[in-house]
């Protein structure tokens, strides 16, 4: 069974904060992490080969620094780990980013299933597997939080808003998983020599043979015009001490605006 | 790069802290522009010497001329459609008019939602899309995307808007890859410009600490998913009038290769935390599974749905489908009240753009009060009690 996975490294968002004088992100000592959905992702193969034997490839699209994130995975013990970069991609939306994955998949060749993490949490689109998945023109299940595999087939279970879906597939396909999946492993002292130590290839945008009108800014049909900060929540009133008074000031103004 | 400084930078640095990005560095009295740049031109304007180029020359995606009207998706779910389509439709209207447009719905299922096609006209669209199939009675994404896309293809509407549910997202994604378009995900602001036609998508990124407003300015259709609950429908006006068409349809080899087995429903979803106009939620606060009993019953007396910390989830009092945060679900309910949740980012993320937010924590350093309307101080085993009987009362 071979797996490959497509990850991102993403700037820890819970860390991101707003400089409120210049209205802008203050990225300074914002550790970079790899996706948490995508970890999820990473053990959900891993499991997969454990199981069915195989080899798990990972594979990013990022900056040079993105190595640190197939690093990481190398270390959770995945056995192959690509970086798909080049300047070309600067500027990449979620359909040229989708593209070059499917670019670079295609140059890996034979795969049973391929796994993203649900959506990235900067950017928090879910686009980018479902979007592989078309390139690639194979079947998607999104949302999956169980997988199980038989032959040719998987039997996935999906969370949906307010119920679950068991679905069959045929293989090869793409799925994209959630967070409930799984507990991802922690990296091994064994798994983090062998990471440090590995030379990990670059594939640019030669090496996968992309159009070049399909990728980075050329290939993003959208653009960002403006980035500001959410309108602070104003009127905030937290009341202390007397607890009945305070219930009845909040059901009493909850009531005048006819909410409830 | 299509952006450079060029020599005309007098290294005067006020470009560097306009870049939302953080990616304007000075290199002695120049300043330079690092990877990680979007070209979102938010630099530009500010450079007092007009220093910075930055030109755009996509090949032109295709004749965006062509393209007239605006479509709604109309997700059904066993057969009913959804709030947020129908709130798709309030907000179509809006910019229909503005753009002295039509306004189309498009419905697909079996046989049983033929009925709803009216309800669309009522709720604001000029015309329905119908297509039919025993096949399509339940959404999979394959069928649902060759059949939405070739109505695309077949009639060319500038805009389509589709909910932002598990389904949207997974629809709207695959069409506009098989399309080739530009498609923003999750917004919760649209607007038109007139002039040029473009559809302003705005949305938040980062966990909701920044908003960005994003366009397609040569692609067509311009798609977006919009965020449940956000936009408002129109009144039911049965007097609208509009033609209800049937379109035939023809699936490609293996879209049906993906079958639905089984659906398990969750006996304890009484109320849809995405279309709920009220939410109470519980965190860990609660100190145990069966205390959820309290939230519960507070739901009930204002006829919401109840949500829940993703500390609650994980430890077992509660499923998944009731978990509120970038784990689970975004909400954005007129009411949210949150009883022992002490606000994690994660949770904001999923709940910050609700109406009005009621936090009660016993601890007045949570960040909860830092974006609530009203917030109580103290032991939620007694406020909830209290609020429940003055609810009632």
């Amino acid at each position: 069974m071979d797996i490959i996975v497509c990850i991102k490294q993403v700037p820890d968002t819970t860390e991101v904060k707003i400089n409120p004088a210049t209205n802008t992100l203050i990225r300074e000592g914002v550790p970079s992490i790899v996706n948490p959905f995508d970890e999820n992702a990473v053990e959900t193969a891993l499991k997969l080969r454990d199981q069915h034997g195989g080899k798990v490839t990972v594979i990013t699209m990022g900056p040079p620094q993105a190595k640190e994130a197939l690093r990481h995975v190398m270390a959770m013990g995945v056995d192959e780990v690509i970086l798909i970069s080049d300047r070309a991609f600067a500027g990449s939306d979620t359909l040229a980013t989708s593209y070059t994955l499917s670019q670079a998949v295609k140059k890996i060749g034979k795969f049973d299933l391929l796994i993203c993490g649900k959506q990235a949490i900067d950017g928090d689109t879910a686009q980018v597997g479902p979007g592989i998945a078309e390139w690639l023109n194979l079947p998607q299940v999104t949302f999956v939080v169980k997988i199980e595999i038989d032959g040719k087939k998987l039997k996935a279970e999906r969370l949906l808003e307010e119920t679950n879906e068991i679905v069959e597939a045929p293989l090869p396909c793409v799925i994209t998983v959630v967070k409930q999946i799984n507990e991802p492993r922690t990296t091994s002292l064994k798994g983090m020599m062998r990471a440090k130590k590995a030379e990990i290839p670059t594939w640019g945008a030669e090496q996968i043979a992309a159009d070049k009108f399909r990728i980075g800014m050329d290939g993003s049909p959208t653009q960002v015009v403006k980035i500001f900060s959410p309108p602070p929540k104003c009127g905030g009133k937290v009341y202390h001490g007397d607890v009945d008074a305070a219930v009845a000031t909040v059901v009493g103004a909850i009531k005048e605006r006819k909410i409830a | 790069m299509p952006i450079t400084v060029t020599d005309k930078c007098i290294g005067c640095k006020k470009c560097v802290p306009a870049c939302p990005f953080g990616v304007i560095e000075m290199e002695g009295k120049r300043a330079i522009i690092k990877d990680g740049c979007t070209f979102c031109s938010a630099c530009v304007p500010v450079c007092p010497v007009n220093a910075i180029d930055l030109t755009i020359d996509k090949k032109a995606g295709m004749n965006v001329d062509e393209y007239r009207g605006i479509w709604v998706f109309a997700e059904q779910q066993e057969g009913k459609v959804q709030g947020v389509g129908l709130e798709l439709l309030g907000e179509g209207r809006k910019l229909a008019d503005k753009l002295k447009a039509k306004l189309t719905a498009v419905l697909i299922g079996d046989q049983a939602v033929e009925a709803q096609a009216q309800e669309l006209i009522y709720a604001g669209a000029d015309s329905v899309l119908l297509v039919l199939s025993p096949q399509l009675k339940h959404y999979t994404t394959a069928p649902y995307a060759t059949i939405l896309s070739d109505l695309i293809g077949r009639h060319k509407p500038e805009i389509v808007l589709i909910g932002a549910s598990t389904i949207g997202r997974d629809l709207a994604s695959r069409i506009a890859a098989r399309i080739k378009t530009g498609l923003t995900a999750d917004c919760t602001g649209l607007d038109v410009d007139v002039a040029d036609r473009k559809l302003l998508q705005t949305r938040p990124a980062f966990g909701g600490n920044i908003m960005a407003t994003i366009i397609s300015p040569q692609h067509r259709p311009q798609m977006a998913t919009v965020r449940p609950k956000v936009m408002k429908k129109l009144a039911r006006d049965p007097s609208r009038k509009g033609e209800i068409i049937k379109e035939t349809h023809q699936l490609r080899a293996g879209d049906l290769a993906v079958k639905v087995l089984e659906i398990i429903k969750d006996t304890s979803v009484k109320v849809n935390l995405t279309e709920a106009e009220i939410i109470v939620s519980g965190g860990r606060g609660l100190g145990e599974a069966k205390n959820f009993a309290l939230i519960e019953e507070l739901a009930k007396v204002l006829g919401g749905a109840v949500g829940a910390s993703r500390a609650t989830v994980d430890a077992g009092w509660i499923s998944s489908h009731h978990q509120v945060g970038q784990t689970g679900k975004t909400v954005c309910p007129k009411l949210y009240i949150a009883c022992g949740i002490s606000g994690a980012i994660q949770h904001l993320a999923g709940m910050s753009s609700s109406d009005t937010i009621v936090a009660i924590n016993k601890d007045p350093d949570a960040p909860i009060f830092k974006v609530c309307n009203y917030g109580i101080v103290g032991d939620l085993f007694e406020v909830v009690p209290k609020l429940i009987a003055k609810f009632k009362g």
